[in-house]
């Protein structure tokens, strides 16, 4: 695992640099909005990015939440397996499926909650999914920040204005404060339970994530329709290049969550090494 | 192309900052710990 690091460093450098190549030399010139369309190779991606973390960020919560209680725990196995396939199968049973949903897309949601779950269960013991959560909602708010620089330097040149309360910039930013008063929570609370108080927070955070995904669909909104899996059209050479930053950035993601969960973990120790040495000297004075 | 630079330039200030805050926690982590350390020793 200790040379799992650098070699992932490297290949990140290297895929960065190519997808900065791609999107501003390679990706075609969209013809309305000209160059500043490219913008949306960061914009986009980002947002995929933080999305993923922030649904990370809910699983583990669930699982830190569910662990409290064994009987918990066995029954949210049978809750989450039951939830996949229901998903699955309602994806190919209700018809016509909600505006914005597709049965492929269904399936992959459903197969990625359980994928998820059981994984973080078997790879990670109570206390780490805590850290895992704090994580990837730490790496997640950095993620949202760039989404809301670049989407109001991208609409500026656009739309003629920097900012205006729609449903999808209005749940984005309401999102990025949820998760920034999480870490906020987490900052400053002393109590002994401010690991379940903010797991609770997350769970109810996250119903957030849907609700700005699916605006576009729901709600009439200045933000563009979307290009992807949404009955609009990408040239293929853009959605190259999108694929390609997507990719750079989950890799870059994954490096800063690592470096971050490391941090963590050794903080918690020497965190517990000073209090059970604080413990011990009263004694050691004595004898 | 202003505001395309501005929005690349402004994506990788974040992410610059944030690693930068990642670095100087560890090392104030890392302090404490040879502080430590030392006082045990």
């Amino acid at each position: 695992m200790k040379k799992a690091f650098p070699i992932l460093g490297v290949l990140t450098a290297v895929l960065l640099s190519y997808a900065l190549y791609l999107a501003l030399e390679v990706a075609p010139r969209e013809q309305t909005m000209g160059d500043v369309q490219r913008i949306f190779y960061y914009h986009v991606p980002s947002a995929w990015t933080a999305f993923l973390l922030f649904f990370i960020n809910f699983v583990a919560s669930v699982q830190y939440l569910v662990r409290q209680k064994p009987q918990t725990d066995k029954v949210a196995n049978w809750v989450v397996m039951a939830i996949g396939v229901l998903t699955c199968i309602g994806a190919y049973v209700m018809k016509p499926l909600p505006q914005g949903m597709y049965p492929s897309s269904v399936v992959t949601t459903g197969i990625a909650i359980v994928g998820f779950y059981f994984l973080i269960r078997k790879y990670f013991s109570e206390p780490e999914t805590d850290i895992l959560a704090l994580t990837t909602a730490e790496v997640g708010v950095v993620f949202c920040t760039v989404v809301l620089v670049t989407g109001p330097l991208w609409a500026r040149p656009v739309w003629g204005i920097w900012w205006t309360w729609d449903v999808r910039l209005t749940s984005t930013l309401v999102l990025w404060l949820i998760y920034v008063s999480y870490l906020v929570l987490r900052r400053f609370s002393t109590s002994g339970q401010t690991p379940v108080l903010a797991a609770a927070l997350a769970v109810f955070g996250a119903l957030d994530v849907p609700l700005v995904y699916f605006s576009i669909w729901f709600f009439r909104t200045q933000h563009p329709q979307p290009v992807i899996g949404g009955g609009g059209s990408i040239d293929k050479r853009m959605l190259h290049v999108l694929l390609i930053n997507w990719l750079a950035f989950l890799s870059f993601a994954v490096l800063v969550c690592w470096s971050r969960y490391r941090l963590e973990r050794m903080k918690r120790d020497v965190e517990e090494t000073l209090a059970l040495e604080a413990l011990l000297e009263p004694r050691s004075s004595v004898r | 192309m202003t505001f395309l630079y501005a929005a690349y330039a402004a994506t990788w200030l974040i992410h610059i900052v944030y690693l930068v805050t990642l670095v100087r926690r560890y090392s104030r982590l890392k302090q404490e710990l040879d502080e430590f350390n030392k006082k045990k020793s």
